[in-house]
Order: structure tokens, then sequence, then C-alpha cells
């Protein structure tokens, strides 16, 4: 008797579980469109912040658009990042694919190759060797994350004081922001005491400011480049308790320190948003090719305005890594 | 007349090593010495004191891998897993504040100790019981306990809870007696070392598998066992480094701890610890760490170097230094 009844149930749970999987293959026939997402995995707070914002517009545009299917595919170096983009373009018959390289020289190659089927091609912050590749180009602009926390502190300190810089991993990245910064503060009497990496990492930053705090009897402000080494450096000069330094600055948009400008911080009243949410923005520009028609082809530069505590809501995301 | 002979080679043999052995300590005082040189500020307390306290971390850690290494061993996970056990050692730490307040902090620990224990077994039975190089079995784990601590951190930062911060910060940044906590927690950790690798059977038996396991599992000695608890050994200084760690920056993220094994295998081998296993230097160690951290600082304190080429010098002062304890070990 109960040897039946268990037969039973097996047997009707099988027929569901056969059920809905029939449903859900109908369901994945009408989502027509395809777009693949290839980004770096999360190996830092930054890509940590473009995992989850593709991820959200995923969800976002799957539940918006039901002929639209988004596959987001992360990729933990330039090779792998090129194998998953001929597994994708292998497997599947891609409308439109939103990459964020890892190189810009690797990935050319393989980008053009899946072109070349006819897919629809959105790059995202780095670009590639060869720009007629793509159709649409989204990046930010590093040049202004230096430029503009140059400007606002050189009008803070009224173009006079000494201040400490703390550059990141030598890259293109870092350069740019760099020179944006200096150039503005050349033309100042602002001199910058001391330029050394630390390699966008918390404990190398914290060291850092310990050793420049030793150096320096008397600094005006600090730049750290960078929201996570920021935080490194703000608790080098609390431990030191060092009141000299008017202003500890960084710069990405990190939800940490988008919180200490939100309540007002002294020392850290702004920052400048290099946003993770680029690859959401260019997920939603591909999406609206395939939906309602609204064509659109070109470079966009995302401009880094200054987050202050009046419109620090728009750049905070409670609920993203970073 | 082989009697006579050891008779007459051993003292000479005996200051020799003693030379050699100090080679690490007159590198240290060299270094402190051209540091005073070069800024004043380098002598100052605060200076002196920061450079010695946040040598910390790679001290305890290298005191485990010293254990290690002496034993014909190498690990290098333990900055992966220095990481993992403070991303755990964070989310037991939160889950714990509601319920326990400030007593979260000392289970927290507890929990680490045991998560590093478990951690630096499973390395050694691996090693012992797979009969795999330890190079290959901790690259691995290297790997493993990264992509643990990113995917705990989603790639971002797992902060400790606001309301044990205030209680927490003290066991980096106070001091007793004018001693802040890490320096003192490293010298308990010195002192244990030594004590174990010296003063015990099991330190002499580690040393022993070292220099020749064949003829020590031949005389008796367990090897695999002996081996499996260096690994425990250096799970256990991980740990502890976690805990002095995480009152410093209150997270974990997925770059704590990168590239440690590297400065830890580096301090080691500067302490006069053979790399190939037989002889380890507990002290010598500690001044390795010493060491390669006022180097560090000194590169930031002058201004006579480009900062692109910081990392140059700092590697070629290393080289200078292992040619010079070459010289005077051999002469």
């Amino acid at each position: 008797m109960q040897m039946k009844s268990l037969k039973k149930r097996i047997i009707l749970s099988t027929a569901l579980v056969a059920f809905a999987a029939s449903m859900s293959v109908g369901h994945a026939q009408e989502r027509n469109v395809k777009i693949a997402v290839s980004i770096p995995a999360a190996t830092h707070g930054w890509t940590g912040g473009v995992v989850y914002h593709a991820e959200q517009a995923e969800k976002e545009i799957e539940a918006a658009f039901p002929n639209i299917d988004v596959i987001v595919s992360t990729a933990s170096s330039a090779s792998a990042q090129v194998s998953s983009l001929e597994d994708l373009s292998a497997t599947q018959d891609l409308d439109a694919l939103v990459i964020l390289p890892f190189t810009s020289e690797e990935l050319t190659g393989p980008v053009e190759q899946v072109k070349e089927k006819g897919t629809f091609i959105a790059v995202v912050d780095r670009g590639l060797s060869d720009p007629s590749v793509q159709d649409l180009y989204i990046a930010g602009d590093n040049i202004a994350v230096g430029a503009n926390t140059a400007k606002w502190l050189s009008e803070k300190l009224n173009g006079e004081g000494e201040i400490v810089v703390l550059r990141g991993i030598p890259t293109v990245i870092d350069d740019e922001r760099i020179k944006g910064f200096s150039d503005v503060i050349a033309k100042t009497n602002i001199k910058i005491l001391d330029m050394q990496y630390a390699n966008w990492n918390q404990d190398e930053a914290f060291t850092l400011m310990q050793d420049y705090l030793a150096k320096h009897p008397k600094i005006d402000a600090v730049w750290a480049n960078d929201d996570d080494m920021l935080l490194g450096v703000i608790e080098a000069v609390d431990q030191a308790g060092r009141t000299d330094i008017k202003y500890a600055l960084g710069g990405n948009g990190m939800k940490q320190v988008i919180d200490l400008v939100k309540k007002g911080d002294e020392r850290t009243p702004i920052s400048t948003p290099y946003p993770p949410s680029m690859i959401k923005s260019a997920i939603y520009m591909v999406a609206s090719q395939f939906n309602g028609q609204a064509p659109m082809r070109g470079s966009f530069r995302l401009d880094a305005p200054l987050i202050t505590p009046d419109n620090a809501d728009q750049f905070y995301f409670p609920d993203s890594p970073f | 007349m082989t009697i006579s002979a050891v008779g007459t080679t051993a003292p000479v043999r005996r200051s020799r090593i003693r030379w050699a052995d100090l080679a690490p300590f007159i590198a240290l005082a060299l270094i402190i010495l051209v540091g005073t040189l070069i800024n004043t500020n380098f002598a100052s307390q605060a200076n002196l004191l920061n450079v010695i306290t946040r040598s910390a971390f790679v001290a305890i850690i290298a005191i485990g891998a010293t254990f290690v290494i002496a034993s014909g061993g190498l690990d290098l996970s333990v900055g992966s897993m220095m990481a993992f056990v403070t991303g755990i050692m964070i989310m037991a730490m939160n889950g714990l504040a509601p319920a326990y307040g400030a007593w979260a902090i000392v289970m927290g620990a507890g929990v680490a100790l045991v998560v590093g224990a478990l951690c630096g077994l499973f390395n050694g039975l691996i090693i012992t019981i797979g009969r795999i190089e330890p190079f290959i079995v901790t690259l691995g784990t290297m790997g493993i306990f990264r992509a643990f601590i990113t995917f705990m951190t989603d790639g971002g930062s797992l902060p400790l809870d606001r309301s044990l911060r205030e209680a927490y910060r003290p066991v980096y940044f106070g001091s007793f007696l004018g001693v802040p906590y890490p320096v003192l927690i490293t010298f308990v950790v010195i002192l244990l070392g030594a004590f174990v690798l010296y003063k015990t059977k099991y330190g002499r038996r580690v040393v022993s598998v070292g220099s020749n396991a064949e003829v020590a599992r031949f005389s008796g000695v367990d090897v695999g066992t002996v081996r499996t608890l260096t690994y425990v050994i250096q799970g256990l200084c991980v740990a502890v480094a976690a805990i002095c760690y995480v009152p410093r920056l209150g997270a974990a993220t997925p770059t704590t701890g990168q590239l440690w094994e590297l400065q830890v295998i580096t301090a080691v081998v500067i302490g006069g610890t053979l790399l190939r296993g037989g002889k380890g230097r507990i002290w010598g160690t500690v001044a390795g760490a010493l060491i390669l951290e006022i180097i560090a600082n000194v590169m930031v304190l002058s201004d006579m170097v480009s900062e692109y080429l910081v990392a140059a010098v700092q590697g070629a002062i290393i080289i200078i230094a292992m040619l010079a304890h070459r010289l005077t070990s051999s002469r």
C-alpha cells in the first residue's frame, strides 16, 4: 500500500518535472534575442560592482522584455575571456555582445570574429585596439576623475598648500588619473610633497600613509586616487591623531565612502564617480536596439561630476559589494 | 684518528656557525643605521613603533613558516589562508555580536584558531598522505582560499560590525606599558616557537626530518606526523596574525594578504633558515621580517629613488643581503 503510493508520487512528480521543463523550454523559445555580456570576474571592489550591476541589468531587462535573453559570463583573465567568447559565439546565435575587455590588444581579434557573424558589438570602459569593431562605446573619464578632484581641492585650499598623493597599480587608468590631477595642480601654488604606489590596496595605503605622516610634519590634504585606498589612509591619519590634514579624498564612488559623503564628513566631503554601473547603462542601451527601435551608434564618455551630500543618493548602492 | 679529527674541527665550526647566525642581525643593524642617516624622522619613536607593529603579521606567519621550511616543506597558501581566516572570523563575530556583545570578539578569535588549524591540517594531510609535492598542494590551496574570500566578499569588502570595532580596535592600536599589543603578541609567539623548535623532542624531529627524511624514518621518527604538524602550527600562526590584522582596517577584501607568502618565505630565508630544510632560525626569521618592513619604510622616507624603481631597489637589497650572508658563512 505504502509502496504503491510512493510509486504514484514518484510518477506524479516526474510528470510534474517534465511538464515544468517543457514549459520553460517553450518560455525560452520566446526569447529570440540573445545578448551576451562578457566581463571580468569579481576579483576586487570595482569589478565586484561590475558583476553586481550586470546581474541586476539581466534581471530587470528579462523582466521588462520577454523576448530578450541576457547571458552574463565572467572571466578571470584575458585568455579566459577569449575562450568564453569563442564558446558563446560557437554555441549560440548572438544578436549582441556587451564586453568589458580585460586588455585591448588581446581581445580585439576575438571580438572582431564575433562581429563577422553579424553580432552587434558594445564595448565598455577599456577600448579595443581597432575602434571600427565597435558599434557602441561607453567609458568613464579617468582624466576627469583626477582633474575634477584637483579643481575642487585647489579651490578649497585657495591654491596654496602641501599635499601627498597615493598611486594605484602602474596602468593606463592610474596614469590618466594622475595626469588629470597633476596638470590642474601644476597651475596652482600647491606642492605635491610625495607620490608613490600603493597598488589600490587598503593595507598598502595604510602603510604608505603612515610613512608619509612620519616623513612630512605638515600635510594639508591627501588624494588617494581610489576610495578603497582612502579607507586605509583615513585609518592611518586617525591613528596618528594628525589634525593638520584638512581633506582626505579618493575617487571611484565606493559605497562606504559615498556613505561618508552623505553624512557630511568634513574631511571627506566629496568623491568622484567612475561608476561600475556603466555596464548596466551599456546593457540597457543595447536592449533598446531590439525593442521599440531606438538605434544608437557612437561613443559615450561618462563625466565624473563631484559627488556631494546633495546628489550622493544617486550614486549610493547599498546592496552592491562596491 | 677520527676522534681527534672531530676534536680539532668542532670548535672552529662552532665559531663559524655563530658568525653566520649573526648575519641577519648585522644586516638589520646596518639597515637601521642607513635609515637613520637618510632621514631624521626614521628614528622617531612614532615611526619605529609603526614599522615594528605592522611587521607583526609577516613575523608571526613567518615563525610558522620556519617550522614548515625547516622540516623540508613549503607553504605558498599562507597569504590566501590569512584572508580566508579573516573572512570567516569577521562573519563569526558579526553573527555572534547581537547575542554576546563584546564577547563575540573572543569567540570569533577562537573560531579563527580552529579554522586556521584545520586549514593547516588540510594542507599537511594532502601533502603527507597524498604524497604530493608541498609546492603543488599549497599552490592549489592558495587558489582555493583566495577564491573563497572573493566569493565571501562578492569581490567587495566584508566589514566588521560597527558595534565591535571600538572594543576590538585596541588589539592593533593599543599598547601595554608603551609596547603595542601586536608586538607583545609577536613576542609570545616567538618565545613559544623558539621553545618548541629548540627545547622539545618535536622540534629536534622537525629539523632531523628536514635534513634527511630517510635517516629520520629509520631512526623511528614518524615523518608524516611531524610534517603534518608543522602545517598545523603554520595554520595556527596564520590565525594569530589574522586576529591582530582585523582590528586595523576592520574588513577583509579579496586583496587581503596578497603576496604575503613571498614576503614570509623571504623573511624566513633572510633569517638563516635553509630553504631545503634541516635548519630553523626563529629569531633570524623575525629579524628577516623586520628587515623587509624597514627597507620599504626607508624607501618611502628617502627621496633618492624614483617611485617607479622602488621595487627594484628592494629586490637588489635582498639579493645583496643574501650574498653577504653566503660570504660570511662560507669563509
